[in-house]
């Protein structure tokens, strides 16, 4: 019994430790996609602590108390009031002190999700059956093709104009839903110049798995250039 | 004893198909509840066979008709959860095992337990009828509006088939709640009930509490499509927040519904294959399962953080959704602690309880991501949710109904059954859904694969995956097919099993034969101060 309460404690005192890096970011805008693979990589490393600790345990039962004669029956003892009441309140404790510590991790990621930079471009997206429309703060509208310049945070504003749907770009590790009559938004900011897929995670429909498109990161002359030989002319909307 | 061997020996030979359908002996209502759960699992796992197939390649491959291929989505979900799980865990085993282990004559309401099943089948019938109307519904399990408002498809099908389901459940939760409180023989107080008896109340008082929030969604919902109604729709002063929130704040719940007589019957085999006393009784009992029940209801917000809830309510849902693992890690110690200086006999059930053991870890543990906000965000929708919910739900749960039934086996009919191959049904079993469901997760999280895809031609990285999780899921079907075998070859071939053929202290096995009579007991049972079902050793 004692053994046990040390593997476990032992488990948890290894996985704190192997947690003491801390993420940061240079430019003043957090990178989420950095951040998100860094609390998923903690996580991993907690949760497999655990269950690493649990399977040795049970796979070392399982074998140590194997039947060895055919009439032979278990001698464990029931516990005394104040094993039992430890055999609760430590576990309790372990798995609550774990609980609060990644929760608070999370709270930092998600105030960075949630709180988009003050200079971010906002585009506005409608979702419909089965697609996306994007529109630009100059008036250009396109679909399924979100061009952004490289480096700057985006603001998208998410609604619908027929069922739930939801903006999932796995590359960024953003997602958010979108609800006919409802106002959503989430943001990001590219790092790299690239092509990356957007796709459709809240079921809408026959064509759900063909609802997507792509965002295309594109340096800020370039997308500069874009917006000028795209704008309507006559003046933006 | 005489009179009541040949009552045994009738309930064996002579099959009359009217007696069966009004029974209202718990043993036979109990096998009315598995052979439906069954044909439930055995339809829906060829949905999902199908789908498997269907995914083995980019573009299409069974069919072209992606319509098609979300009808096969929805009767795969609703029936496994809704006509699987729920009515083997609660309706079969629960009406089999409970006036058993409390050495009761049968349930408290004889004739209302004929009528939940009753409810059940009808409800297997019209969730069948998917296969034969025009415009079968295609909402998913979940149902949510306003796509179910406006599909083509006929939800008003799944609603009736919610409701069906879900009065027999609240029938069966009367019922099972009254017999442990009052039928219990003299001499088996609260702290020497079995585990899976607690786990049953347990579930069944969370049904009772939640399963008519349900009924309200879905009916709202056929309200909105069929009368015009608003509820849900949000150009008229509705929200579609509103469903998810109700649909949720049940089907969260539901996952205790299955997991805790799940984990009950793993609880049985542990004991009776170790020959050992419970560990930590009380903190299992007072601790695990009714602390899950306290907090099934203040965690579902988790399903819906990116459905623009409120901030304050997903820190709130965060915080409870982690707590969960709490309960939870005590069943678990409760479990493994089982083990300590137990005498362990690796029979079939024991084994499905191994690879429960495995698989629930796994499953628990990959809970944990889901849970936290800032992850969610990333993972929701995406095949790494579809990936966990089969770990902790689909298949360590069906390792507790199929070990668990092997385990019932000898009792229920009165026959062993063949060792090599029980063995050999886990064995594939469990190799086939480790490489499913890993591979599940591994392309939902390392891709961003979403769930519910009829096709993935944005994802062309990830056909060589796809097409080792549908190797994977053949291996599953195989090893259904050996179960399925074994039992039939018992059925045939299988010699007559003893009354106690694992030496359990339990009732069920030590006070009755194999099978038992009507009325279960030949005299009333009342145990001595020191009996306990878990009293080895001694």
């Amino acid at each position: 019994m004692n053994r046990k309460n040390f593997f476990i404690i032992a488990g948890i005192l290894l996985i704190l430790i192997l947690r003491l890096a801390a993420s940061g970011y240079a430019d003043g805008i957090p990178d989420l996609r950095a951040g998100w693979d860094e609390l998923w990589r903690e996580m991993m490393i907690d949760i497999l602590g655990i269950g690493i600790v649990f399977l040795a345990v049970t796979i070392y039962l399982l074998v140590k108390y194997r039947r060895k004669s055919p009439n032979e029956e278990g001698s464990a003892k029931k516990l005394t009031p104040l094993a039992a009441f430890g055999w609760i309140v430590i576990p309790v404790f372990i798995f609550m002190a774990d609980d609060i510590f990644l929760a608070a991790k999370n709270f930092t990621l998600w105030n960075q999700y949630r709180n988009v930079p003050a200079n971010a471009m906002v585009i506005d997206v409608e979702g419909f059956m089965w697609g996306w429309d994007f529109r630009y703060p100059e008036g250009i509208t396109t679909t399924n093709e979100l061009r952004v310049p490289v480096g700057k945070p985006v603001k998208l504003n998410l609604t619908s104009r027929d069922v739930i749907h939801s903006f999932f770009i796995p590359d960024f590790r953003q997602k958010w839903d979108a609800v006919k009559g409802k106002q959503n938004y989430l943001w990001f900011s590219a790092k790299t110049i690239g092509e990356h897929v957007i796709t459709c995670t809240e079921f809408c429909g026959v064509l759900h798995s063909n609802m997507y498109g792509k965002i295309i990161v594109m340096p800020e002359n370039e997308y500069n250039k874009w917006v000028e030989d795209n704008k309507p002319k006559g003046g933006a909307i | 004893m005489s009179a009541t061997a040949s009552q045994a020996i009738t309930l064996q030979s002579k099959f009359s198909l009217k007696e069966w359908i009004f029974t209202t002996d718990h043993k036979r209502v109990g096998v009315l509840y598995l052979v439906g759960s069954f044909a439930a699992f055995f339809v829906a796992g060829i949905m999902a066979m199908l789908m498997r197939t269907e995914l083995a390649s980019i573009g299409p491959t069974v069919t072209s008709n992606p319509t098609t291929y979300n009808m096969w989505l929805y009767f795969h979900g609703a029936a496994m959860i809704l006509g699987y799980q729920i009515p083997a865990l609660t309706g079969f085993f629960t009406n089999y095992y409970v006036p058993l282990m409390i050495g009761a004559k049968d349930v408290a309401f004889p004739r209302l337990n004929a009528f939940s099943v009753w409810l059940f089948w009808m409800g297997i019938v019209l969730a069948l009828l998917t296969f034969v109307i025009p415009d079968p519904p295609d909402i998913m399990w979940t149902g949510y509006p306003p796509y179910s408002v406006i599909t083509p498809g006929n939800t008003a099908l799944y609603t009736f088939t919610v409701l069906l389901i879900g009065f027999s459940s609240i029938a069966g939760g009367v019922n099972f709640l009254t017999t442990i409180i009052r039928m219990r023989a003299p001499g088996i107080t609260w702290n020497k009930l079995n585990i899976f008896i607690w786990c049953t109340m347990a579930a069944f008082v969370i049904q009772l509490i939640f399963v008519p929030i349900l009924g309200v969604a879905v009916t709202m919902l056929s309200l909105d499509k069929y009368l015009g109604t608003h509820f849900f729709d949000a150009t008229a002063g509705g929200t579609p927040l509103l469903y998810e929130n109700l649909f949720w704040f049940y089907s969260h719940p539901a996952v205790y519904v299955i997991f805790l007589p799940a984990v009950g019957i793993i609880y049985e085999i542990v004991a009776t294959f170790s020959k050992n006393r419970i560990f930590n009784y009380k903190g299992v009992v007072y601790g695990g399962i009714w602390g899950t029940v306290i907090l099934s209801g203040i965690v579902h917000g988790h399903h819906i953080y990116v459905s623009a809830i409120p901030d304050w309510l997903v820190m709130i849902q965060t915080i409870t959704t982690l707590l969960i693992s709490i309960p939870v890690g005590l069943l678990v110690i409760g479990l493994v602690g089982t083990l300590y200086k137990g005498s362990i006999e690796f029979k079939t059930p024991m084994l499905y309880v191994a690879g429960f053991f495995f698989l629930f870890l796994i499953g628990g543990l990959t809970g944990i991501p889901n849970a936290m906000s800032a992850i969610y965000i990333h993972i929701h929708g995406t095949q790494w949710i579809t990936g966990h919910f089969h770990y902790v739900m689909a298949v360590s749960v069906t390792t507790a109904i199929i070990g668990g039934t092997y385990y019932v086996w000898p009792k229920m009919t009165g026959k062993m059954y063949n060792e090599a191959l029980g063995k050999l049904g886990f064995l594939l079993f469990f190799i086939g859904v480790n490489i499913t469901f890993f591979f599940t997760m591994y392309i939902g999280v390392v891709y961003g694969m979403p769930r519910r895809y009829y096709d993935y031609a944005q994802f062309p990285q990830i056909e060589g995956i796809q097409k080792v999780i549908t190797f994977g899921s053949y291996i599953i079907l195989l090893g259904a097919l050996v179960v399925l075998i074994s039992w039939i070859h018992s059925l045939i071939w299988g010699e007559k099993a003893p009354n106690n053929p694992w030496g359990s202290k339990s009732l069920e096995w030590t006070h009755t034969q194999s099978p038992p009579p009507q009325g279960n007991y030949t005299e009333p049972v009342k145990v001595s101060e020191d009996w306990n079902p878990y009293g080895y050793g001694k």
